[in-house]
């Protein structure tokens, strides 16, 4: 089957991109080259194609119990114009999905944000719990085909957004959403990303994409804004320790084994996965998701890579890069509670040979903050 | 469109050799380096190493992904390039010049007639290009 692509394949090639298929998309992995996308991302700013990833559209009377239901976190405390992170769960606590729950500013609908890979999975298993309580007055809608996606991202993100943005945006905190219009295109322009810079993600009508994209290139050229691919968007979400499903999430990883137990809220009622996720709190999780760098030469740890301690298989490697903030090797993996502890070694087995890792504090990279008085905008 | 010398010989595997009496310079070419993108680690065999032509000698990896380095000819390997295992960059940035990885001496220098030249490894990027 051949690939879907996004509304900006003919500006990719133009602007000379590299593709790899990734979840049925093609889409730009690079284009300058993955490090000097990313080293813009952290000192100037990135502008991210997210035309692959989904929107599901929740509404009716009962759209919230039917979150609460389906999601670990509490979406009773989502106020309009806000955004949540939060998870669809199996009810043995694996993860269907890691998502980004908008309440909509005028309290419409939810707009719930899903990974491009697992779209039709996530709207057929919403469809499927809705059947589980007819008594629900709640509409779940694909709109992916509908719905434009951009991400700009980095320090001067907001000094170029605001130059086509009505409104404010230094008003706009992390994690608020707001309806304006961006470059005369109605916009939800959402304080999120997926980089661990300061930084903003765009919904607009589909049509407008490469009016944005164009015109956003455009305006923020002087400051140094660079077109990034998926390459960087990974090395950048793998230094700020931001989960990838498929590699830190799966059905086979619970949110509280990959260290995101700040996502399950227990003093809500009744959601899908509770009673193992309870069980595996009283019980101490198996597994453990934890931070490493390799303290010896030997290549990058990658997906996959087996962990052991002396000899003995104790995990496995989620995600491994070279990291570019960094100039070290860095990854993170899955092992066994027991032998996890900042500041203890193990190996990862690369091409067959044992390199010894030190586990560190995590998040890899915290961006600065500013000072008082120095603002992102100045 | 990517850098190839004339008057080097070139392998399928994006490997290309200088030759210098007994001696082949080996390298990877800058079509490889391109698709490579940012490299970032170097694993090349110590000298001493016997190599046949054809066998994995060594390891490239870039953030992107890890590749084999394939011995062009059979032979020692006499010398490996310490500066580029320390800065691997080096294989981005000059990857005929600086970024030289080792050096072998050849056992059986007729292997270099099984290798292309550079106007057939030019016809061969090209018809790469075209199925990828």
């Amino acid at each position: 089957m051949a690939p879907k692509v996004t509304p900006l394949i003919e500006q990719h090639r133009a602007l000379g991109a590299r593709f790899i298929e990734f979840a049925g998309w093609l889409m730009p992995v690079q284009y300058e080259g993955i490090v000097a996308e990313h080293l813009a991302v952290r000192s100037r700013a990135g502008l991210f194609d997210l035309g692959h990833m989904g929107q599901l559209a929740v509404r009716g009377r009962d759209a919230l119990p039917f979150l609460q239901f389906v999601t670990p976190n509490d979406v009773g405390s989502l106020k309009p114009g806000r955004a949540q992170y939060s998870m669809l769960l199996y009810p043995n606590g694996g993860v269907v999905d890691d998502i980004m729950i908008y309440l909509r500013p005028d309290r419409e609908e939810y707009l719930v944000v899903v990974n491009a890979a697992n779209t039709d999975k996530d709207f057929q298993w919403l469809l499927e719990r809705r059947a589980d309580h007819p008594e629900w007055v709640v509409e779940v809608e694909d709109i992916s085909a509908t719905t434009g996606m951009l991400a700009i991202q980095g320090p001067l993100a907001e000094r170029i957004l605001q130059r086509v943005t009505e409104g404010d945006l230094s008003t706009v905190r992390p994690f608020d959403a707001v309806q304006t219009k961006v470059a005369g295109v109605p916009a939800l322009v959402a304080r999120t990303g997926y980089t661990g810079e300061d930084g903003f993600e765009l919904y607009f009508p589909i049509e407008a994409t490469v009016r944005l994209w164009d015109r956003l290139l455009e305006i923020g050229r002087a400051d140094g804004l660079v077109p990034v691919g998926l390459g960087a968007r990974d090395t950048l979400r793998l230094e700020a320790c931001l989960p990838l499903y498929g590699n830190e999430l799966s059905p086979e990883i619970t949110p509280l084994e990959a260290q995101l137990g700040w996502v399950v809220k227990l003093h809500k009622g009744a959601f899908i996965g509770r009673e193992a996720l309870e069980r595996q709190l009283q019980e101490g999780v198996p597994r453990k998701l934890v931070g490493f760098e390799l303290v010896e030469r030997g290549g990058i740890p990658r997906h996959g890579y087996e962990v052991q301690l002396a000899g003995r298989r104790i995990g496995t490697v989620t995600s491994g890069t070279s990291s570019p903030s960094l100039g070290k090797a860095i990854g993170l993996a899955l092992i066994e509670s027991s032998a996890a502890g900042i500041g203890r070694e193990f190996d990862v087995v690369i091409r067959g040979k044992p390199v010894r890792a030190l586990q560190v504090k995590t998040p890899f990279y915290r961006r600065p903050r500013q000072r008082i008085g120095e603002g992102v905008g100045s | 469109m990517a850098d190839v010398r004339d008057g080097l010989r070139y392998t399928r595997t994006h490997e290309w050799v200088r030759v210098e009496g007994d001696i082949a310079v080996v390298g990877v070419t800058d079509f490889a380096q391109a698709e490579l993108g940012d490299i970032t680690y170097l694993e090349l065999p110590e000298p001493g190493t016997t190599v046949k032509q054809g066998d994995s000698m060594g390891v490239i990896e870039s953030v992107k992904a890890a590749s084999d380095i394939y011995a062009p000819v059979s032979g020692e390997v006499v010398e490996a390039n310490k500066a580029v295992v320390d800065t691997p960059e080096l294989v981005n940035k000059s990857p005929y010049d600086d970024a030289w990885l080792v050096k072998i001496r050849m056992s059986t220098p007729d292997e270099l007639n099984q290798l292309m030249d550079a106007e057939e490894y030019r016809k061969y990027l090209a018809e790469t290009a075209a199925t990828a």
